[in-house]
């Protein structure tokens, strides 16, 4: 098992920087995963790791070592590709048993890995299928498989998940995790979805415009998430322009929708008094009160199973606001209190 | 190693393809070992020559315009409106592009010509003793061109209709527009691409065309058929001269056929072919779809039945009264007759391997489109495309009558290693574009997946790449073979008695009126073909 390290690694493409300065450590079997739009450059960074591209500054480290200028089949890195990128013209077992090839096995000993392989994905007996003959389910095994065959130190997952039916991403989810915690080894995985990031990662690395914008546990980036883009990308959030008020301790008073709220001040620390800010609510950071200071009236409701979401016109701004059913309806005037928690400020974004 | 490769093979593409030429463009303008414009001047004053410069030119013209529309109609039909027996007549309607192209062209004697089968049918019919046309000149060549290049615009956008998205013609009609409206502004002009590349083919096949008017053109003289008669003439700078006009015209069907595609658009489909639509139309289109299959194949079937017919036994009636297999028998009663077999077949594999290997190595190369190099390789794949397989054999004769070993050029000439070299050279443009795009078709994650499992290079090429183009290498070579295999144009100018392939020996038979022994060569010919086709499409199911 091994370490990943970058150290301010940067990847342009015909002057387009991609990926810029990125330094990013994922400890010994670790659970990384690389979240971020579109465009954000993480695929380009599980790229660089596996050695398809050679970034343009920076270097690579596995396991310690400098592989910043290894090919990547010397890397040795067990990868799983977005449409799994199965060889077409060959069983399961000669999927799987390619990567052996390098330790001059016998046949028995390379029947006994591939078989081994297999079971690890529960798809033990499936040998002699033909790839094109399996589900999507099956086919994404059959790729893990093949990756974990040759016992590679760092498994890198390209949207391992998205290509499956969404009733089988939640099985295939809690599958992948058990078994990569059962071989323990460390594995970076690129992913789109918020959602799966949480459900997979020990840590989730944000990518945003090719800059890392946050690196930690998935609930340090939800709940202390460090700018308002984040905040944004990582849950649901109503942007609403307002203005710092007072410090006390390390929280911050800042006035907005004609009330004032204590917030976390660390973000808005290099901000003097009456400055411009944006203050971000989350759903869950009003609830409905009979006895709350703000009102407001409803304008939608959206029913999302657990809760419903309320688009709740505050004065000129409207806000997302989970609420339990059947409480209200549209037009409806409501009273609203701050729960506590789901509300960050940060300094006010130029283009806001 | 990793750049020697690629300019190891530039270089043996470039002394392939572009040395033969430049040779032609010296030899016009040399004269007693120094320069002079003497043949140019010839050609220029001589009316003839003007008059077969333009009636190639109008040919081409025509032959486009007939030949484009009723094969993009046909594949239109085949791929858009649903009758009975859709699939066979779409099958049928390609049938022709495995043919080897001399059986077309001679078939159409035994149908149309003065003593066809239909003109004793009109001469039994009305009683009259005379044939009531001639066969011959313009018209007759345009009709064989129209009958037999339509299969490059219909084999093009067939396979472009393949990959168009069936929705979109859904979505014209849910926004009102008619079958013909959306026919017309959204079907072709998705289709232009192919149907400019139909449009070259046909273009670049018409100006190449030799045996058509060769047999036919009666006084119609055409550039190709003019510089064989100036060669044998002993002319040899005015034909360099009349070949250097011809590849003029051919640049200049290359530069008005990507005007006429248009920058390829790119549809966002799925690629599911259009399902098609059922309608009252589909009488229409099945009578419509069946007459032109029957006509298109009418000039093969004639032949067949010219191969059962005994020599001088079929004079004055509309069809054969008796039938024999002696044809047939006389093929391998004589060695003289056999002999021929072996050697087209030899010469065919050989160049066709050949192909084949320098086909995959420029596609492995030129992989990637960005590079610079796979432009140059491309460009220099797509030259004997653009130049007429006449002009060609003549190049390839120049280059190779003499012997200068530091430029390449060695005494090839009457041996037997040039026929299949002028093969090989003529069907690389299609071996090699057909595994260019193969190879680009593959996706690039399986070598990546290779890659991270540990694969070098090599291996990745043996155990994944090669086995993948299985299926694309063994329809090249098929294509190749069987392109070298039918071959006239270059096998005319290039043959010695010992390489005299079966396309000559089927043109003897017709100058010695052995009408029926030329037919069964031609059957003969056409079955190994069609094998040939069936056994890399076995092949190709064997692997992919």
């Amino acid at each position: 098992m091994s370490t990943v390290r970058l150290q301010s690694v940067s990847k342009r493409f015909a002057e387009t920087p991609v990926v810029h300065d990125v330094s990013l450590d994922v400890g010994e079997g670790e659970l990384v995963a690389l979240l971020g739009p579109s465009g954000s450059g993480k695929t380009t960074l599980l790229r660089l790791i596996a050695g398809f591209e050679r970034p343009d500054g920076g270097r690579v480290f596995i396991g310690g070592e400098d592989v910043t200028d290894v090919d990547a089949l010397r890397r040795r890195c067990g990868m799983v590709f977005q449409h799994y990128a199965l060889f077409p013209h060959m069983s399961v077992a000669e999927n799987v048993a390619y990567g052996l090839a390098n330790e001059k096995l016998d046949r028995n000993a390379t029947a006994a890995r591939v078989a081994e392989a297999l079971a690890l994905v529960d798809l033990a007996g499936l040998e002699n299928r033909a790839v094109t003959a399996l589900s999507g389910g099956q086919q994404q095994r059959v790729a893990l498989a093949r990756a974990l065959a040759p016992r590679p130190s760092v498994l890198l997952l390209d949207e391992p998940l998205s290509n499956l039916d969404p009733s089988l991403r939640e099985r295939t989810r809690r599958e992948l995790r058990e078994l990569i915690d059962r071989i323990g080894i460390t594995t970076v995985l690129v992913t789109h979805e918020q959602e799966e990031a949480f459900a997979l990662a020990d840590r989730v690395a944000l990518l945003m415009k090719g800059v890392l914008a946050q690196v930690g546990p998935p609930e340090d980036l939800y709940l202390r998430p460090a700018s308002s883009s984040v905040a944004t990308f990582v849950g649901r959030a109503t942007r609403v322009a307002g203005r710092k008020v007072d410090v006390s301790g390390d929280q911050v008073t800042v006035a907005v929708l004609g009330q004032e709220f204590s917030v976390p001040g660390a973000n808005l620390a290099a901000e003097t008094a009456g400055a411009e800010v944006d203050v971000l609510f989350r759903p869950e950071a009003l609830t409905i009160d009979d006895a709350g200071a703000i009102t407001g009236t409803v304008l939608r409701r959206r029913f999302t199973g657990a809760a419903d979401l309320l688009t709740i016109a505050i004065g000129e701004v409207e806000v997302e606001v989970a609420a339990t059913p059947e409480r209200v309806s549209p037009g409806d005037q409501v009273r609203l209190t701050a729960t506590g928690s789901g509300i960050h400020a940060y300094p006010r974004a130029r283009s806001a | 190693m990793k750049r020697a490769l690629p300019a190891l093979l530039l270089v043996a593409l470039l002394w392939l393809v572009l040395e033969p030429l430049l040779l032609v463009a010296v030899e016009a303008f040399s004269f007693d070992g120094g320069w002079s414009l003497r043949a140019v001047r010839e050609f220029l004053v001589e009316p003839n020559e003007w008059r077969a410069a333009w009636n190639s030119l109008w040919l081409a013209v025509a032959s486009v315009v007939l030949a484009g529309t009723l094969g993009t109609a046909l594949a239109l039909l085949t791929r858009l409106v649903a009758f009975p027996g859709r699939k066979v007549v779409a099958a049928l309607l390609a049938l022709p592009a495995v043919l080897p192209p001399l059986v077309g062209v001679v078939a159409f004697l035994f149908l149309y010509g003065e003593s066809g089968i239909i003109a004793r049918s009109v001469m039994a019919i009305t009683g009259s003793t005379t044939p009531p046309w001639r066969f011959e000149g313009a018209p007759a060549v345009l009709l064989i061109h129209t009958t037999t290049m339509y299969v490059y615009p219909y084999l093009l956008v067939r396979g472009a209709l393949a990959s168009f998205d069936p929705a979109l013609l859904e979505a014209a009609s849910s926004l009102g527009a008619s079958r013909a409206r959306a026919l017309r502004t959204v079907v072709l002009p998705l289709l232009r691409p192919a149907i400019g590349n139909g449009a070259l083919l046909v273009a670049l096949s018409s100006l190449a065309s030799f045996s058509a008017p060769y047999v036919f053109g009666g006084g119609f003289r055409v550039l190709p058929t003019q510089l064989v008669s100036t060669r044998l003439n002993g002319d040899i700078q005015v034909a360099m001269v009349e070949t250097l006009v011809l590849v003029a015209l051919a640049l200049i069907a290359l530069a008005s056929a990507s005007r006429l595609g248009g920058p390829g658009v790119r549809g966002a489909g799925k690629g599911l072919s259009p399902a098609p639509r059922r309608s009252g139309a589909s009488m229409g289109a099945m009578v419509a779809g069946w007459l032109a299959t029957f006509w298109l194949l009418l000039p093969h079937l004639a032949l067949l039945l010219v191969s059962f017919v005994p020599v001088g036994a079929w004079t004055t009636s509309a069809l054969p009264e008796s039938y024999t297999l002696g044809n047939y028998l006389a093929l391998v009663a004589e060695p003289a007759r056999w002999r021929p077999f072996g050697t087209s077949l030899w010469m065919a594999t050989l160049a066709a391997m050949a192909a084949a290997l320098v086909a995959l190595l420029v596609a492995v190369v030129g992989r990637d489109p960005g590079r610079r190099l796979s432009r140059w390789l491309e460009a220099a794949l797509a030259l004997p495309w653009a130049v007429p397989g006449t002009v060609y054999a003549i190049a390839l004769a120049t280059m190779f009558s003499v012997n200068q070993p530091a430029a390449g050029r060695f005494i090839l000439i009457g041996t037997l290693w040039l026929l299949p070299l002028a093969y090989l050279v003529r069907s690389l443009p299609i071996t090699g574009r057909a595994m260019m795009a193969a190879i680009r078709g593959l996706d690039p994650t399986l070598d990546e997946a290779a890659a991270t499992l540990g694969a070098s290079r090599w291996r990745v090429f043996r155990t994944i790449t090669l086995p993948l183009l299985g299926p694309a290498l063994a329809g090249a070579t098929a294509l190749a073979f069987v392109t070298g295999l039918g071959d006239f144009m270059t096998s005319v100018i290039l043959y010695t008695y010992d390489t005299r392939p079966v396309s000559l020996e089927i043109l003897g038979a017709i100058r010695q009126g052995e009408i029926g022994v030329a037919a069964a060569y031609d059957v003969v010919l056409a079955m190994i073909s069609t094998a040939a086709f069936v056994l890399a499409e076995r092949r190709s199911g064997a692997t992919g």
